[in-house]
């Protein structure tokens, strides 16, 4: 390091000659006795005063305003939509006492970490908190405690039977209000469909495929035979088919004692066998959803379908934009299955218990989930909703006026009356779409990929 | 301490022998008992104040540098979940015993090291050529300089994203570009080395700029005579740039090679964000392109298994450790060597630039 150093002087050798007399802080020329004694002092403290104010913070308790509003908290990720359809600021109207302040994380992920966190320290937390669907299992198992038990709120028998299962402890303690659910239905591309010599009005469409995932990959086989233009593809992605399939049933990866049975479930068997072969055949695009290269997909037209839940809808129609409006269509999937929802928990600590309670009492119930389906087209949890017309009778303009009311409505009254979670489903999930990625992307063997995916589960879930 | 203070003096003392003595011996002489307090006061200020002075910096380091470091060494040594990370289950070294055995581990750490190289050697290279480039005479050289930079100040968010599109299968502009030459898509980022090297890419980009001011910083110390008399004596501007240049700026090259070092083996934004959801923090689907930094990420944050993470980060900060030490010991060793007196041009030539 050091030859070249004294011949040419770099700058970052000049130190050391500054105090040609010696080390700087020995025998100072002038000493100003008091200054620096009272610096020395002022700096020490402020260090101090630095590192304590990482401790400290958290539960604010206050839960009035100077004008005597109590002030109810939220917690909220995504689209939930009680923001977005104005229904928190008509609360407010209806009730002047009540203040919501609701902060909104955009990235679900995000949000839960902190949620963990704040969980864990025992404070940051708001007074209410949403909960997603695939974080229900674990905080049921080890965070109840720190939840308000809502199972004696009046009139919850308007939800679909499984919704509030999902985040009931086994002593009956009740975590969350169900907010919507993801009925799922098969979004298809009619142009697509017509050049390839499939019929394109959605009564036949269902028929294609009715009752059995297994002839929707027979369609695809026909559709990749009638359409020679290489470049569309069946469906988006084999992972979107597998997850389709899979929650359909009551079981997927773990059973009720929270042991992983998905190396035994026949239906994870089946689901991947399916999708592995789609994935083979061929028939995908070889995207992600919600990955970069499927935006431009939906918007060019790379594939002809997708396995969509209702709430996938506005993600479609946002992207493939005003232009393909009309070409997209909505049919019955096989089978009904259900693809994500939420929760609403209240904090057991909370100052403001009861009101937060009635909040989320008024926000889950039938007319204001009805309100939300009208504005941004996430589906009802509750099953009194189903039947409201504006839910029943709603089409959607951008999907050929396609009946999705109707469509995912009968879905989602399809869907098992048990849904049992795990606690590490999500992942488990994106491990398996990554194992099918092994197929359509790296070109390895069925067979190849399940091992990796099995040793992948075995190694996160240890 | 030969030197009396004058605040000493003003108080009416006599000054303190001046036989180096310190100002012990003006208390010993039956001075008052004001004065020996004032006499201990000013000790503390000579004694005390510088460490009052840097204290700041030690609790601040404390705090957040040293007692992060100790407490994550007291996790890796736990079975603990983000979500219950009060119920902690005692392992001892069961986890680093377990990440030797992980395969993933070593994956990740096999591309935490190709990457880190074919980003690493590109990036300097260039820097130096650009670096040298800017130390001549040019016009709106400010504003070169100033451009160099740009990218260092972009966030790697919003970097990565765009370097992501340009990256993309279907639609991205670089296949577009290389379909001009009749090459078929490539599939950026399922395959291997295609993914590394666009992350590279990345990196590349963003600390180029950077790398050249330092070096640009560094010739400019450069006495302008040396190439005088190197051009005297007949040296072609590329003997000048490699035996004036390169030795004069040896210094700062290890610099930014232990700077760049320690940058790649902490890789982590540019394939998170290139990788794009759960496919970014498994480092794709086959991990091709998992960083170490992303196999910590993976573990505490999408697994939640904190004991495991704040294994791989201790596994990290050993690696730079060793990292460091055999860069000491490979110094000294040179060092040690004769070529420690060379002389101005002509010896140089003997001296093997100091880079490695």
């Amino acid at each position: 390091m050091g030859t070249a150093r004294h011949r040419f002087g770099s700058t970052l050798s000049a130190l050391p000659s500054r105090f040609p007399h010696g080390s700087p802080n020995r025998s100072p020329r002038r000493s100003p006795k008091r200054f620096p004694t009272l610096a020395a002092v002022a700096a020490a403290g402020l260090s101090l005063v630095l590192v304590a104010g990482c401790g400290g913070g958290g539960d604010t308790g206050e839960a009035k305003t100077k004008d005597g509003k109590t002030v109810i908290s939220m917690g909220l990720f995504g689209v939930m939509g009680f923001k977005e359809s104005g229904l928190l600021d008509r609360y407010m109207e209806e009730n002047p006492d009540i203040l919501i302040e609701a902060d909104v994380a955009g990235d679900e992920q995000t949000y839960y970490t902190a949620l963990q966190t704040h969980l864990a320290a025992g404070s940051g937390l708001k007074d209410i908190q949403g909960i997603e669907i695939g974080r229900a299992k674990e905080l049921v198992d080890t965070r109840s405690d720190k939840f308000a038990d809502l199972s004696k709120t009046p009139g919850l028998d308007h939800f679909l039977p499984w919704k509030s299962s999902q985040v009931t402890t086994e002593d009956g303690k009740l975590l969350g209000l169900g907010t919507d659910i993801g009925p799922m239905a098969v979004c298809y591309r009619k142009d697509l469909f017509e050049q390839a010599g499939l019929p394109t009005e959605r009564a036949e469409v269902e028929k294609l495929w009715a009752g059995d995932w297994a002839k929707y990959v027979d369609v695809g086989r026909d559709f990749k035979e009638g359409n020679k233009k290489d470049k569309v593809a069946f469906m988006d992605s084999s992972s979107g088919l597998f997850n389709a399939m899979i929650y359909g049933d009551e079981k997927q990866f773990y059973d009720k004692d929270g042991e992983l049975i998905y190396n035994d479930n026949p239906v994870v068997k089946d689901a991947w066998k399916l999708a592995a072969d789609a994935a083979e055949s061929g028939l995908t695009a070889k995207l992600r959803q919600f990955q970069p290269g499927w935006d431009p997909g939906l918007a060019n037209g790379t594939f002809a379908t997708a396995v969509c839940p209702a709430w996938m809808l506005a993600h479609i129609s946002e992207k493939a934009g005003p232009a393909n409006q009309g070409k997209w269509d909505v049919a019955r999937a096989p089978k009904g299955a259900n693809w994500g929802g939420a929760f609403l928990g209240v904090m057991d600590n909370s100052p403001v218990k009861k009101e937060a309670a009635d909040l989320i009492a008024w926000l889950t119930a039938p007319e204001q989930q009805a309100v939300i389906f009208e504005k941004l087209g996430n589906f009802p949890s509750s099953k009194t909703a189903l039947d409201i017309p504006e839910v029943a009778n709603g089409k959607s303009e951008y999907f050929s006026d396609a009946p999705i009311g109707q469509i995912f409505g009968d879905a989602a009254k399809e869907i098992p009356d048990e849904q049992v979670l795990g606690r590490k489903d999500g992942t488990i999930k994106d491990t398996f779409s990554a194992g099918l990625q092994l197929i359509e992307g790296q070109g390895k063997s069925p067979d190849e990929a399940w091992k990796t995916t099995d040793e992948r589960i075995k190694k996160l879930t240890r | 301490m030969a030197t009396s203070t004058p605040s000493a003096r003003t108080d009416g003392q006599p000054p303190p022998t001046p036989d180096g003595s310190t100002g012990k011996g003006g208390a010993g002489r039956g001075a008052t008992a004001g004065q020996s307090r004032r006499n201990i006061l000013h000790r503390l200020d000579v004694r005390a104040v510088p460490y009052a002075f840097i204290a700041p910096f030690f609790l601040i380091f404390g705090a957040f540098g040293l007692y992060p470091l100790i407490y994550t060494f007291w996790i890796s040594m736990h079975r603990v979940e983000l979500s219950t990370m009060d119920m902690m289950e005692w392992r001892g070294l069961a986890n680093f015993t377990e990440l030797i055995d992980d395969e993933r581990f070593w994956n990740a750490l096999t591309n935490t090291f190709t990457i880190g190289v074919i980003s690493t050697v590109p990036q300097l290279l260039m820097a130096l050529v650009l670096a040298h480039l800017l130390n001549y005479r040019l016009r709106g050289s400010t504003f070169f300089r100033v451009a160099v930079l740009t990218p260092y100040a972009t966030s790697i968010a919003a970097a990565a994203l765009v370097f992501t599109m340009l990256f993309e299968r279907d639609f991205g502009m670089i296949n577009w570009g290389l379909s001009f030459f009749g090459i078929e898509n490539v599939d950026w980022e399922n395959q291997k080395w295609p993914a590394q090297f666009a992350i590279s890419a990345i990196v590349i980009w963003r600390w180029t700029g950077y790398n050249a001011l330092l070096y640009l910083a560094a010739m400019q110390a450069i006495p302008r005579d040396l190439y005088e008399a190197a051009a005297i004596d007949g040296a072609s501007r590329w003997q000048q740039f490699r035996q004036v240049t390169i030795p004069g700026i040896s210094a700062t090259i290890v610099f930014t090679i232990v700077l760049s070092t320690i940058g790649a083996t902490q890789l982590f934004g540019e394939p998170l964000i290139f990788g794009q959801g759960p496919n970014g923090i498994s480092g794709g689907a086959d991990n091709q392109y998992q960083t170490l930094g992303l196999l910590l990420y993976e573990e505490g944050w999408k697994n939640y298994q904190m004991g495991r993470a704040a294994t791989i980060a201790w596994a990290m900060f050993l690696i730079l450790v060793l990292v460091f030490v055999l860069q000491r010991v490979a110094a000294r060793v040179k060092a040690g060597r004769p070529a420690r007196a060379a002389k101005v041009t002509k010896k140089t030539k003997s001296t093997p630039s100091a880079t490695s």
